[in-house]
């Protein structure tokens, strides 16, 4: 079973980072726990202090402004941000992105700074962001600083978080005019991790639709969530035909080496991010066009 | 120290506790083995089956999946609280007259999710009841069952009968 641990429970940011600062690489932050307490139990994560921040009610918060953006506290139940009515109205990705994010009792206990945190690339929020170009607010007891999503996975479970900080808060830019996001997952049942997933943004230049801007993320196709830079740039400049969407396809699936495991091999890993970038980024491309 | 016990303080079917609790002990066997509450069950242990469900502060939530000091302070339901003495809740009573149950196994579970369901949802669409359980697994594949006697409990919780 889970191992032994010394427990804190800071009732603040501030508290919880001084802990950090104190006992780092031995200490891990424990947020919603609904992928920690799997590899803890497995004896694969054994802290020696276990730092609980889920009480931490300040980090937990939606805030939009037109101008700034969204803002997330990373302590946000994936639930509260599904049923969010300003994101549902603005970022409609990622409350349809929260809706398959896990069972309803992970999504109302997990956290969405929790999710990132674990650096599981088969992780949906990572790659939804990467789309929506989102930045992660980093905090240490020395100050804080902002990196870009893609930046954040570095191997699996692995991000680049120095061991003195912590994840604070989620920034999503508002998108340009004339933009569609979406994302799709190869699930087997609704809610189960996906086998791999797409995520995609397309920005159109008013008048004649030509593809102004184009940022796709795939999800659990290596060991971080991949952006298909090449697959984006097939699309960049060019009016979008059934065609274009399929040769997007095909590109992004030669861009990494997928995992092959109990779920599908890689051959059909390939094969899958073919189909759902062709399919994420035709519903991607709707939305703009109906932006 | 490591697993220096704590002081764990919440409510568990309304009835107020505090509890010593080493800080790697889950809700789930707070429950079962510290206050004898066992209609909670486990299944896997492992977060996938849904067996374990309790509602925290009104949300279905994995008893399995928490750790018990995680719950401090906080409210706790699990299937012996849902009854009104010896008045079963409605979700309960149409499991029961709608032969909801197989093996009994997963009820608990299921009955704790439709609870959460029915207290932030009175008219959910079939949907949304199937999204509620998504998360219970039941190995006799009685789902239709459960459906059709969360939908007659929502009707009968708004008031038709």
């Amino acid at each position: 079973m889970i191992a032994d641990f010394e427990y804190f429970a800071p009732k603040t940011a501030r508290e919880a980072l001084s802990l950090l600062s104190r006992y780092k690489e031995e200490a891990k932050i424990i947020a919603g726990g609904q992928s920690m307490l799997v590899v803890m139990k497995q004896c694969l994560l054994t802290p020696e202090y276990l730092i609980d921040i889920k009480g931490i009610s300040a980090l937990d918060y939606i805030k939009y402004d037109e101008g700034k953006g969204l803002r997330i506290g990373a302590l946000t139940i994936h639930r509260a941000i599904e049923k969010s009515l300003v994101i549902q109205d603005h970022f409609r990705v990622l409350s349809e992105m929260e809706q398959n994010l896990a069972t309803i009792q992970t999504r109302n206990w997990g956290t969405i700074g929790g999710n990132l945190c674990h650096g599981d690339p088969a992780g949906d929020p990572a790659s939804v962001l990467i789309a929506l170009n989102a930045k992660l607010k980093l905090a240490s007891s020395a100050g804080e600083r902002i990196v870009d999503t893609e930046e954040f996975s570095k191997d699996y479970l692995e991000v680049a978080l120095e061991p003195n900080e912590m994840l604070t808060e989620i920034q999503v830019p508002t998108p340009p005019p004339h933009t569609g996001t979406a994302y799709e997952k190869l699930m087997v049942m609704r809610g189960d991790m996906g086998i791999v997933g797409a995520a995609v943004s397309i920005t159109l230049k008013p008048g004649d639709g030509v593809c102004q801007d184009a940022r796709i993320a795939l999800s659990n196709f290596a060991s971080t969530p991949l952006r298909a830079k090449k697959a984006e740039k097939r699309l960049i400049g060019k009016v979008i035909t059934e065609a274009l969407l399929a040769e997007a396809g095909e590109v992004a699936s030669t861009e990494a080496n997928p995992p092959a495991d109990v779920h599908g091999s890689a051959e059909y890993r390939r094969e899958m991010v073919k189909v759902f970038v062709k399919r994420v980024a035709r519903l991607a491309l709707e939305r703009a066009r109906a932006a | 120290m490591k697993g220096e016990v704590r002081e764990l303080k919440l409510t568990v079917n309304g009835k107020p506790y505090e509890l010593k609790v080493k800080p790697n002990t889950l809700l789930v066997d707070i429950l079962r083995k510290h206050l004898k509450l066992t209609g909670t069950k486990i299944g896997c242990l492992d977060s996938a089956c849904g067996a374990c469900t309790v509602n925290i502060d009104g949300k279905a939530v994995r008893s399995c999946s928490v750790l018990a000091l995680q719950a401090n302070n906080r409210e706790v339901i699990t299937i012996e609280g849902v009854a009104d003495g010896d008045k079963l809740h409605p979700i309960q009573e149409a499991m029961v007259e709608h032969g909801a149950i197989e093996c009994g196994f997963c009820t608990p579970g299921m009955v704790m999710s439709a609870r959460a369901l029915l207290a932030e949802n009175p008219s959910p669409t079939r949907e949304e009841v199937r999204e509620a359980i998504q998360g219970n697994l039941c190995a006799d594949e009685g789902y239709v069952k459960y459906i059709e006697a969360i939908e007659i409990a929502a009707e009968k919780m708004r008031g038709g009968q």
